[in-house]
């Protein structure tokens, strides 16, 4: 029981802190382009130039 | 970098240009001195594709950035304010034709993210009461049991209150206009299930159903946002057609000076100057000057048509040869482009009529729910009176049959299928579209940009002195008439630098430039030289013959295939044409249609669409020009090119993105296909429910069998769309580079 008190908080942070990463990745267009983010690895940095 | 760049030869990339005053045109100003225009580039698909795309717009002076997003095929580029880049030319020349794309609606999106959002709050409280519910399940009793039950209470809150909101005010509106929808079973059987789970725990009694409450929510949640991005994405097309017409226009006042007059601001009586390149602004008589006017967006007729002083010509032609002074007829509000926007707004009324399936379908479920709530309720009363057991029970019933496989059995069917027809070039706007797809029993064609390209080709080429088609092609460069461009087309490659002095366009005749060698005239015959027979255009070197060049329109890639496929799956098929009878009569012989119709006015092919409709067909309307606008939307289901005008697109259901008309009938094979899977969906949904209501009746659904069965239900009609992904690779759109020349 005692080790309840605080394993239940733990679980929940770190369940909340995947969503905060969830919704920060939303809100900062990283699902925008899921096609293009795969591909674009293939890239050479120097070819993409400024952006 | 080629490596799959489609169509980098000459030959592809002249099919589909976008002329860089339209992206002009379609941006819009950031307001720090830069604009920003978003194109729709279809041929992208790779990494290569991006990089070439991209530094190949980077280097055009004056662009700031740009950016391809592969998931949607478009490219966003901003570059300096009053710089002109010519983004589209430079695309089309490395192979990639661009689109002027829909603008993107931020009203629209910012209820996608918030539906993301809730997907992800009741995720997130879904997953963690669920794990609490599966320590209950396996035996945590007494105060452990009561402890979780709390947090659980605690974690539904935000759940109900951020996810829950969305069916709550759904319900609500619904309700408040005297109707009933699927939101309301789930909102009812929601707020029941936390309630009396909040009962449950007070008394510290075993059965608690807020892992069902909130994961029900996450499934449905789910549903709605595939739905959304399914949802009518399309603006209505009347926007798209206000756009295309003129600002206004330079009126000629009576003391000799201009004033540039706003659209709304022209009376009848004015004189007005329509330069080169300009759209007559409002129906009008031509006074002074003589000109080729493109009328292809007003009567769908591909050849311009020469116009001289006293034609009354009609509002939207633009006008390619020669300035133009003429008399306005009507003000803009009596003109052809209002009457056009009149007759659309009309049959755009007409079409949101159309029920959707999932709505038919809850509008019968949600009152056979609630029902059976009640009579559980009732039943148990009598029988036992122990109402706390009667009430668990109903509420049992109508967590249980909660549609939440029926809630998503749609919407996913929809997402796969859209998927699959991007894949093939095509974009779905609307979700309602397949569903009205798949019903389509007869097939109605416009001609001109639709089965045929809508550009005239040379197709004598192979006859003539390759020496005359340079000095023609260096001649044609010069002028925006259609035959010039094809003559332009057909010549590149082959032309030195021919110089010319003196070049002069004589409207509605031809050009002529003078060199060493003389006179070359380029145009009709009996003007650019004597005599000689009718037909054709005429290259001439002091007055003297000297080439023949002949045109015709080309027919679409697969056009006639694609014709054929549809009567066998469709019905009937027909084509209506503003254009002349020979020009009609010999496509409709190329591609074998036996039903057509010649010389129509937007109004009458609506006519015929409505009239069709009225005797029980189903039309699917497949057109470009703005003279089609309004039978798109008056068709029961609608599809057009991605080179038809603005207003075309936005009015159509559906729009291909390739040049190629196999994009059609794969399109009806995908929706009927995924109808198919629809009601397979719905059935396995509602056989569920005859299966698992009885038990929960019995009061024998604990939160374990309800969480089992609510799952399970879902996986398989997930299941079961994801079938469509696989459909006959073998339909695949034709490819895109296949020419067939007309006969």
């Amino acid at each position: 029981m005692t080790t309840l008190v605080y394993l239940i908080p733990i679980a929940l942070f770190l369940g909340g802190l995947a969503l905060v990463a969830f919704l920060w990745a939303l809100r900062s267009g990283q699902y925008d382009d899921l096609d293009g983010a795969a591909h674009r690895v293939l890239l050479d940095e120097a070819s993409l130039g400024a952006d | 970098m080629s490596c799959c760049a489609p169509g980098t030869d000459g030959d592809a990339a002249e099919l589909t240009v976008l002329s860089d005053d339209e992206v002009a045109m379609s941006s819009r100003s950031l307001g720090d001195g830069s604009r920003q225009v978003e194109l729709s580039v279809p041929a992208v698909h790779c990494a290569a594709c991006i990089n070439a795309v991209e530094s190949t717009l980077r280097e055009i002076e004056g662009v700031e950035a740009a950016r391809v997003n592969l998931s949607t095929r478009r490219v966003t580029v901003r570059y300096r304010d009053g710089a002109m880049p010519p983004l589209a030319t430079r695309l089309a020349a490395i192979g990639y034709p661009a689109h002027p794309a829909e603008e993107a609606e931020t009203a629209n999106d910012a209820e996608f993210s918030r539906l993301l959002r809730a997907v992800a709050v009741s995720g997130f409280a879904a997953g963690n009461i669920m794990l609490l519910s599966v320590s209950v399940w396996s035996g945590a009793e007494g105060a452990t049991r009561d402890l979780f039950h709390y947090v659980s209470a605690l974690i539904a809150i935000p759940a109900l209150i951020f996810a829950g909101g969305i069916f709550y005010r759904s319900a609500w509106s619904a309700l408040s206009h005297g109707r009933v929808n699927m939101d309301l079973p789930i909102a009812v059987g929601v707020t029941l299930a936390y309630a009396m789970s909040i009962h449950e725990t007070v008394t510290h009694g075993p059965h608690a159903y807020f892992d069902a409450a909130v994961s029900l929510l996450f499934f449905l949640l789910i549903g709605r946002t595939l739905d959304h991005a399914m949802r009518n994405r399309a603006r209505s097309a009347v926007l798209g057609l206000a756009r295309l017409s003129p600002r206004g226009a330079l009126v000629l006042l009576p003391d000799g000076s201009r004033d540039y007059r706003q659209l709304g601001d022209i009376a009848a009586g004015d004189r007005l100057l329509v330069a080169v390149g300009e759209r007559i602004p409002v129906d009008a008589r031509i006074e002074t000057g003589a000109s080729d006017l493109d009328l292809a967006l007003v009567t769908g007729e591909s050849t311009p048509v020469p116009v001289t002083r006293g034609v009354t010509v009609r509002a939207g032609g633009l006008n390619l040869t020669g300035p133009l002074t003429l008399q306005a007829l009507r003000p803009a509000s009596g003109s052809f482009l209002a009457e056009m926007l009149a007759m659309l707004e009309a049959a755009e009324g007409g079409r949101a009529r159309y029920r959707r399936i999932a709505e038919r379908v809850s509008t019968l479920y949600a009152p056979v729910v609630h029902l059976g709530a009640l009579v559980t309720f009732f039943g148990w009363m009598a029988v036992g009176g122990d109402w706390h057991f009667a009430m668990t029970t109903a509420i049992a019933v109508l967590i249980i049959t909660c549609p939440c496989a029926l809630g998503l059995a749609v919407p996913i069917v929809q997402v796969v299928a859209a998927r699959r027809l991007f894949e093939a070039g095509i974009m779905v706007k609307d979700g309602s579209g397949l569903e009205r797809l798949a019903e389509a029993n007869h097939v109605v064609l416009d001609k001109t940009g639709t089965l045929t390209l809508g550009r005239p080709r040379l197709v004598n080429g192979d006859e003539i002195d390759p020496r005359m088609l340079a000095v023609a092609a260096a001649l044609a460069a010069h002028s925006r008439h259609p035959f010039s461009r094809a003559l332009a087309t057909a010549g590149r490659g082959t032309e030195r630098a021919i110089a010319f002095d003196g070049l002069a366009e004589h409207p509605g005749q031809g050009i002529e430039g003078r060199n060493d060698e003389g006179v070359w005239r380029l145009g009709r015959p009996g003007w650019a030289s004597e005599g000689g027979a009718d037909g054709g255009t005429v290259l001439s070197l002091d007055g003297r013959e000297v080439a023949r060049f002949a045109f015709e329109d080309r027919l679409r890639p697969g056009a006639a295939e694609a014709v054929d496929r549809l009567a066998r799956l469709v019905g009937l098929v027909e084509m209506l044409s503003g254009d002349a009878q020979p020009a009609c009569r010999q496509v409709a012989g190329a591609l074998g249609i036996e039903q057509f119709q010649w010389a129509l006015l937007p109004a009458q092919k609506v006519e015929r669409i409505v009239t069709l409709g009225r005797e029980g067909h189903r039309v699917l309307m497949v057109g470009d020009g703005l003279n089609d606008a309004p039978a798109l939307a008056a068709a029961h289901v609608s599809a057009a090119p991605a080179t038809a005008a603005d207003v075309g697109r936005s009015a159509a259901d559906f729009v291909f993105l390739r040049d190629g008309l196999g994009a059609v009938p794969l399109a009806v094979e995908v929706a009927r296909k995924a109808d198919r899977l629809i009601r397979q969906n719905i059935a396995l949904a509602i056989g569920y429910n005859v299966v698992a209501v009885p038990i929960a009746v019995l009061g024998h659904a604990t939160p374990l069998v309800a969480a089992i069965a609510m799952s399970l239900s879902s996986l398989l009609v997930v299941a079961n769309a994801l079938r469509l992904a696989r459909v006959s690779a073998t339909v695949e759109a034709t490819p895109a580079r296949t020419i067939v020349a007309p006969a």
